[in-house]
Formats: C-alpha cells, structure tokens, sequence
C-alpha cells in the first residue's frame, strides 16, 4: 500500500492503482471518456488530466499514470495530486475545447441527450463558448450492424467501442482506420458485427455516436421510468433496469452486478423490446369446432374447470416453460398436489437433470465470478457463447489473463478463445477422463446439449467423474457446473417439479394418448401431440397457443413480480415494470383463480401470501441475490453412479440464439438479428 | 493527408508467391505464440511490393489471415500509414515533397511539371508509367526540392533536370539517384561556407 495526498487528503491505495482510482478513492470525481474499469486503458482522450507533485511537472493523465509511478518528496512526504488547482482547471478546459471543436451542435436532435457524458463534462467543466470559427469535420455514417445505429460527426474517438469488441467481446469487430484529423471509427469494409454482446457498445458509447438502432427517435431518458429486475432470456439472470413510459416498456439497459454480469448484457436481452409488444394473447380463449374464439376469463375458466372434473387425476399432467417465475411454478405445483396428478415436468427439453441426485447436481456450483478463480476448464456439450453469451466472455476474461487451459467436447464452435478440441461425443470425454492430468480448480461447463437426450444421465457422470478425478473438486472449489439455458429451470428443479411417483416426464406427456387434459405453463418448445384437451396460460400467440385448447392469457417477465433462480442457484427478484395488456393477469393470479373455479381455491390470495407459503416450503427461496450451495458430497455420490453413453455427438441446445423463446421469436429486431446471423441479409450500406 | 479508403476498382484474389510465402513463414517463425501479429507491417510490405506497388482488399485479408488477426485490425494499420498505398499506382510512383523548405526552394516547379506531364495526383497515366502525390517532409532539406520515386530518392531538382528525369524513366534508361546536380550526398553547393579552416589555422 503506499499513502498518496488527493487535494490535500490522505490515502491508503496499492501502488498498481492508477491515479484516477486513487483519486476516486479519495471520494474526487475525475471527469474521463476514453477510461472504463473494465476496458484496458488508452489513454487518449486527456479529459482526465491532473496536476502531480512527485512526477512530471506538466498535466498528467491520472487514468494512464499509477500512483508508484510518482516519488516521494525529498523528506519523505507522499506524493500529490491536485485536482482543483488553476493548472487542472485549465487543461479540462483546454481538453473540453479540442473535443467540442469537432463535435457537431445536435443535443437537441441527438438521442443521448440527457445521458451524454460529453454534455454533462462539458457543462461542468468546460467554458461558455468556443473560439473557434473553422468549418468542422464531416465524417460518413457507418453501417455497423442492425442493432447499433452510428452518428459519426459525433465521434470523440475515445475507442472504448474498439476495445470492447476486441476484448469483453472477442470478435475484433471495430476499428479505427485512418489517422490524426481523419481517424474513423468503424467496422471492416462497414460489414455488421458479429457479437452477441454488441449492443453494449452502444452503453459504453460516451457520446452519441453509437446509438441503439431499434429505439432512435422514441424517447428522452428523463421521460422513462426506470425499474430494476431481472433478465429471463437466459439462465444467467443478468441485472437489467428496464426503462417503461405509461404502459410501454421503452427499452433495456444493465445494471452493475459483479457477480453476475458485470455490466453487459446480451443482444437477447436488451433488444427483446418490440417483442413484448407483438403477438400479445391480451384475452382468454377457447377452440370451438377446430377454431379459437375470443371469450370472457368466466366462460375460459369453466370449460378448464368442467375438463378437469371430467379428468381422473392420472390422466392430467401439468409442464412449466422457460420463462415461468417460482411464484406460478409453486402455484401449478399446489393445483396439481390438490388434483393428485404425479405428471408434472418443467424441462421441456428433456434434460436428464433433477432433485434426485441433490441440489448440485444440476447448479453451476463454480458460480459466475468463480470462473475467474478456475485453473483449466472442460465444456461437455455446451455453446457459452449462444447459451449466455455474457457467461462466456467472463470465460474469455479468465483465459485472456493466461495460463488457462480450455477442452471442449461436443459442437466445434467459435467461442471467441481458444480451446483444445477432444471430440463430439461422450467417447471423447471418456478418453479424456482416463488420459488427462488432474489441475488445480477444474471448471467443469456441462451443457444442454449434453443432458437433453437419451444418455443425459450417463453425461451427467461423466461430468461429476471428471470433476471428481480431475481437479474439479477440493477445499473451496466445487467446479462442477451445470449451464442452464432456461431461466425457470434451476428454480422449477427446487421445487421439485419433476414427475412424481410413477408420474410422465415432458416428452411422455406430450405422446399422443398419454393425458387427456394438460396445464400448460408457457411450455412453447415443446411440440404436444394431438389428443390431450391444453390449457395454456401464456403471452405470446406462439406454439403453445396454437396447441391450446383454452388460452388463459397470463404476464410477461416484465408484467409481473416474481423470484427466479439463475444457473448458479442465485435467487433473484423481478419487479413488475408495467401491468399485462388487455385482459391478461399475472400467472398466479390465474393459476388462483382457475383453483376458485375448481370450487377448492388455493391457499393464498395476494403474492405477498404465495411467498409466504413459498418460503415456508423452501426456506433458501427468502435468501434474496444468495446462493445456497450445493454440497461437493453430493457430486461424488453422483459420480459413483455407472455410466454408459452413447457414441452420438452432443448436438447443439440452441439452434438460433435470437429465436430460444416466445418473446424473442415475435421480435422483428431478434429476426433481423437471426437473418443477419444466418448470412441471409445482404450486407447493404445504410 | 486525407480520408484513406480502399479503391474502388479491386483485384479478384491475392496469393503471395511462392518465394514471399517461404519468406513470410520465415519471419512468421521468429515471433513468439501468439505475437504474429507484431508482423503485419513487413507482412504488408511484401504484400505491396509483389502487387504493383498497392494493396487490395485480398491483399489486406490474406495478411490477416497468415498472421491471424482480425481484418479490421489489418486495415487500420493500412490505412495508417501513407506507404501503403489503397490504389493502383504507376511503374514509376512519385512522392514529391511539399513540406516548407522545399516548397522554399522551388517544389512549385516541380509540381507544375508533374500536372503538366503526368496529370492530376493520384491519376496513373495512360500508359502506366507515372502516377504522383505530395506528400510530407521526407528529410532530405538540405538537398530540396526532392522527390521519392518507388525506393529512390532524386534531388536537388530544377524544373529542367526533372524532366530530364521523368524523359529518361519513361524511356527506360540509366538515371542517376541522389543529387541531380552532382553533389555529394549532403554537402554545400558551390564552396565552404563555414568551418573553412582547421582549429588552431586562424590563431597563428
């Protein structure tokens, strides 16, 4: 630790701290575009000049300069950093200047207006007026992608975009071509970009230059509501701040949680927006004579309530979709104890996972943050990159800093870092496991593509063994990890909706003749073959509706508060942004109200009582934003199970990243995306 | 300088030859894993020499794909550095130095000829012979006016001594690099002008 002076105040930091994180530590805001905590640094746009004693008597860029760069005084005296003095206030002056000389006068036009940094910087620390009487630089706009609409004139060349796509994102899509006065920002020959993480570009973007292209022109950010919750688009359960005005939800942002997604969000997640809006089941309604009818929630109610009465309990079967909150998913599991059905199942996919081997045994027990802590890592059967895109660059964070060694089996892909690649199938795996050399703290990535098919089971060991042998478990380190791609599934699992006692699993009740009447919770992967009467309470007019014999339209993630559970076993909490259109209800509510009609009504009758009885049932359900830990014991037992898999490569989970679920397939944005991705879309100049 | 961008008009492919590939996997070699990337400008050298004295878009991507880097990493280096040249240029590639003490001692004639006899900057002749740019400083004050054609440096030009220069490229034969006044190197036309005497001559 070494004391350096901030404007007279004492501090205690690490000598590898820059001066700006001395300076911040001291509580003085130091104004910066071009820095970002977790970009390297460049150093280029000079906003964040000081003053230093103990260094090079001239203004010193505080974010490029570290505080053991600067000795002592003479006697000993720690050296100092001045930050309000006459020579500081100058040169942000002088900085703020150079930087507006070319900055176009658009504020009013521009859609960061209100949440520019340059605007902002500029009121606090800049002067009044310009001096300056030239023609400014006119550069052309660029086509960067469908996503990321670009202002050029705008650019202050702070090339944190550049560094993002190059290292959170891996795909080196943006550059800087040119030089001096003529330098541009752009991508190679203006192709799209290639990342599933590029609309954060568009955050980082201190000015506004780098736009989202989907929302241009809708909205001030002072005329948003801003509410905090949680992402379901995949199992990470990225903290997002959704900004809402009146009924609408306007548009997506991250929010900072270090232990999950730092600040990035996936393109899925940010850019779902306009699919909230399309394809929307606002009314109940019921097939008649091959046909659905709109009706009223009294009529839908009923004829679910006389089916069921018409139903033996063994022929009634009940499934959870990906998208469900555990307030329903308990809720379902309460009607469906009360009408005595054994056939529950929420993984659609038909995951080999569940309760049965405990709570570790389907948890990404490394945890997110943990990644950075492993010492190798092994993937079976799984695409980070599709299956949580801002997962996997954590992953390319820890290999990027070296020494990390990474194996894939199953599908050869581009993950944005290299990898050592065994083979596609569980063979490969097992020679892998008799060959390799245990490492320290193994990260062992299971994915979906490895448990959702017939030997699931048998992968799952093989995974525990290699976790067990390899290095994967020891004091402190379970790096056993299950990589989920639904965001219901990890809390649907703890609560133990699989099948019970000589109950179906999903894909049995979805065979022609297994049940006669289904509930179905925003089950839309699954295809449910003719036969069974289906009631479905969902949001989209998506495979499910199209099965369903009665539609009870329910809330989307953003219409409804409610806990899930990521893929690491964090529980988190969603918060309701705006209320579900037209007639549609919270889930609850109408799992609620179709118990009432049942004549024997659930026990509860706010959300605030569900979770009440929630959390009596599953205690680690109160622990908010913790983890319970799975046990590294239940892993061995696991692993002692024998295991004989198929030679069949692991098939990919996820075919399309823009198309995994309801929401997304009825955004326009996500199908432009997808057409992009499939190379469809002739790359045309804006 | 101004905005650099690839021509319009591009080649269909570009393959190094045989002998630059052996040559690039040569250097390649001596860079540590992972640090090929530290290539990309000798990479693109070679690239220009073998290719008329320009890069193509193919050229661009084949060095990025030898040195594995991404494409946009290899056409910001491109479009750096003015030695790289994005468009065709003649046999003969003039860069005439515009920078002051040239412009001091007479560029402007220069220039005029090369409008006269070759066109436009940037505009190859007919026959493929000459194209021109000006360009900046490129250290030979002491000899200016100059220009730099291909790898050569010719100075000390005049307007007459030039044309020479260009009649005598254009044919084919023999020139002379360097001064075009018969000089040597750097050293003052006509008589010293200073240190005229050894240290201690003046004291006796």
């Amino acid at each position: 630790m070494t004391k350096i002076l901030v404007d007279g105040v004492e501090v205690d930091v690490p000598g590898e701290f820059t001066l700006l994180q001395a300076c911040e530590q001291a509580g003085v805001e130091i104004p910066r575009f071009c820095y970002h905590e977790r970009l390297s640094i460049a150093g280029n746009c000079r906003m964040c000049l000081v003053e230093v004693k103990g260094g090079p008597p001239k203004p010193q860029a505080s974010c490029a300069m570290s505080v053991k760069d600067l000795r002592p005084g003479p006697n000993g005296a720690p050296p100092e950093v001045l930050t309000k003095s006459p020579m500081v206030k100058k040169a942000r002056e002088g900085v703020m200047e150079f930087l507006l000389i070319n900055h176009p006068l658009d504020c009013p036009i521009c859609d960061q207006g209100g949440e520019c940094d340059l605007q902002d910087q500029a009121l606090v620390f800049g002067v009044d007026s310009s001096r300056y009487r030239e023609n400014k630089r006119a550069v052309e706009d660029k086509y960067i992608g469908v996503l990321v609409k670009t202002e050029m004139n705008r650019c202050i060349h702070c090339t944190r975009c550049v560094r993002f796509t190059a290292e959170v994102a891996g795909t080196g899509d943006m550059g800087a071509i040119g030089r001096g006065e003529d330098m541009e920002i752009t991508t190679y020959l203006e192709s799209a970009m290639s990342s599933e993480l590029q609309g954060n570009v568009a955050d980082l973007c201190p000015v506004g230059a780098l736009l989202p292209k989907p929302q241009s022109f809708r909205g001030r950010p002072w005329e948003y509501q801003k509410t905090e919750t949680i992402d379901v688009m995949d199992a990470l359960g990225a903290a997002i701040r959704v900004d809402s005005r009146g009924r609408e939800v306007m548009r997506i942002l991250p929010r900072i949680n270090d232990l999950v997604n730092e600040e990035w969000i996936s393109d899925k997640t940010r850019q779902i927006v306009d699919g909230l809006k399309t394809q929307r089941l606002d009314r109940p309604y019921i097939r008649e004579n091959g046909r659905l009818r709109p009706a009223s929630w009294q009529e839908a109610l009923a004829a679910v309530a006389a089916k069921t009465k018409a139903t033996p309990a063994s022929r009634i079967g009940a499934l959870v979709g990906d998208l469900a909150a555990i307030e329903e998913t308990f809720a379902l599991r309460l009607l469906a104890e009360q009408l005595g059905t054994p056939n529950l199942d929420c993984r659609q996919d038909g995951a080999k996972l569940g309760p049965k081997f405990g709570r570790a045994s389907y948890l990404f027990n490394a945890t997110i943050a943990g990644i950075e802590q492993a010492g190798a890592a092994l993937i079976i059967g799984a695409n980070p990159r599709k299956e949580s895109p801002v997962l996997n660059a954590r992953i390319r964070k820890r290999w990027l800093r070296g020494d990390f060694k990474i194996s894939l089996v199953g599908e050869r892909a581009d993950l944005t870092y290299g990898y050592d690649y065994l083979g596609a199938g569980p063979d490969s795996l097992l020679q892998f496991l008799r060959s390799a050399k245990p490492v320290e703290k193994l990260l062992v990535i299971i994915g979906q593509g490895a448990l959702a098919r017939e030997d699931g089971e048998a992968a799952l060991t093989l995974a525990a063994q290699s976790a067990q042998n390899l290095g994967g478990l020891s004091d402190g380190w379970n790096g056993f990890s299950v990589l989920h791609t639904a965001a219901a599934r990890v809390g649907a699992l703890d609560l133990g909706f699989t099948p019970g006692a000589g109950g179906l699993d999903a894909g049995a009740m979805a065979k022609a003749g297994a049940l006669d009447l289904i509930f179905n919770l925003g089950a839309d992967e699954l295809a449910i073959e003719p036969g069974a009467f289906v009631a479905y309470i969902g949001t989209h007019g998506d495979r499910g509706a199209h099965r369903a014999d009665v539609i009870l339209p329910g809330a989307a993630y953003t219409e409804k508060s409610g806990l899930y559970v990521n893929t690491e076993g964090r529980v988190q909490r969603a918060f309701r942004v705006v209320f579900p259109p037209g007639e549609a209800r919270e889930d609850w509510a109408v799992l609620r109200a179709l118990s009432g009609a049942l004549g024997n009504p659930l026990p509860f009758d706010s959300l605030a009582a569900l979770r009440r009885r929630l959390v009596e049932a599953h205690p680690h359900f109160a622990q908010v934003d913790e983890i319970a830990p799975g046990e590294a014991a239940q892993i061995i037992a696991l692993a002692s199970h024998p295991a004989v898999a198929m030679k069949d490569p692991f098939a990919p989970a996820i075919e399309n990243f823009y198309f995994t679920n309801p929401i997304a397939r009825a955004s326009a944005v996500m199908a432009e995306c997808s057409a992009l991705a499939q190379g469809r879309l002739a790359q045309a100049a804006e | 300088m101004s905005v650099r961008r690839l021509a319009e008009e591009q080649t269909e492919s570009f393959e190094f030859t045989p002998e630059n590939k052996a040559w690039l996997d040569e250097q390649i070699a001596k860079y540590p894993d992972g640090r090929q990337a530290s290539m990309v400008v000798p990479a693109l050298w070679q690239a220009q020499k073998q290719h008329d004295n320009w890069l193509s878009q193919a050229a661009i991507e084949n060095v990025a794909q030898a040195l594995g880097m991404a494409k946009i990493r290899v056409l910001e280096i491109a479009t750096f550095y003015s030695m790289f040249n994005l468009a065709p240029v003649g046999k003969y590639f003039i860069q005439l130095c515009g920078t002051t003490p040239c412009l001091l001692a007479g560029s402007d004639e220069i220039i005029d000829v090369l409008q006269r006899r070759v066109g436009p900057q940037r505009r190859v002749t007919d026959d493929g012979l000459f194209s021109w740019l000006e360009v900046e400083c490129l250290g030979a004050c002491c000899n200016a006016p100059m220009v730099q054609i291909n790898d050569d440096y010719y100075e000390d030009l005049t307007a007459e001594n030039f044309e020479k220069l260009l009649d005598n490229l254009a044919a084919g034969r023999p020139v002379k690099t360097g001064s075009q006044i018969g000089r040597v190197s750097s050293e003052p036309v006509g008589k010293l002008t200073s240190l005229t005497s050894f240290y201690g001559d003046g004291a006796k």
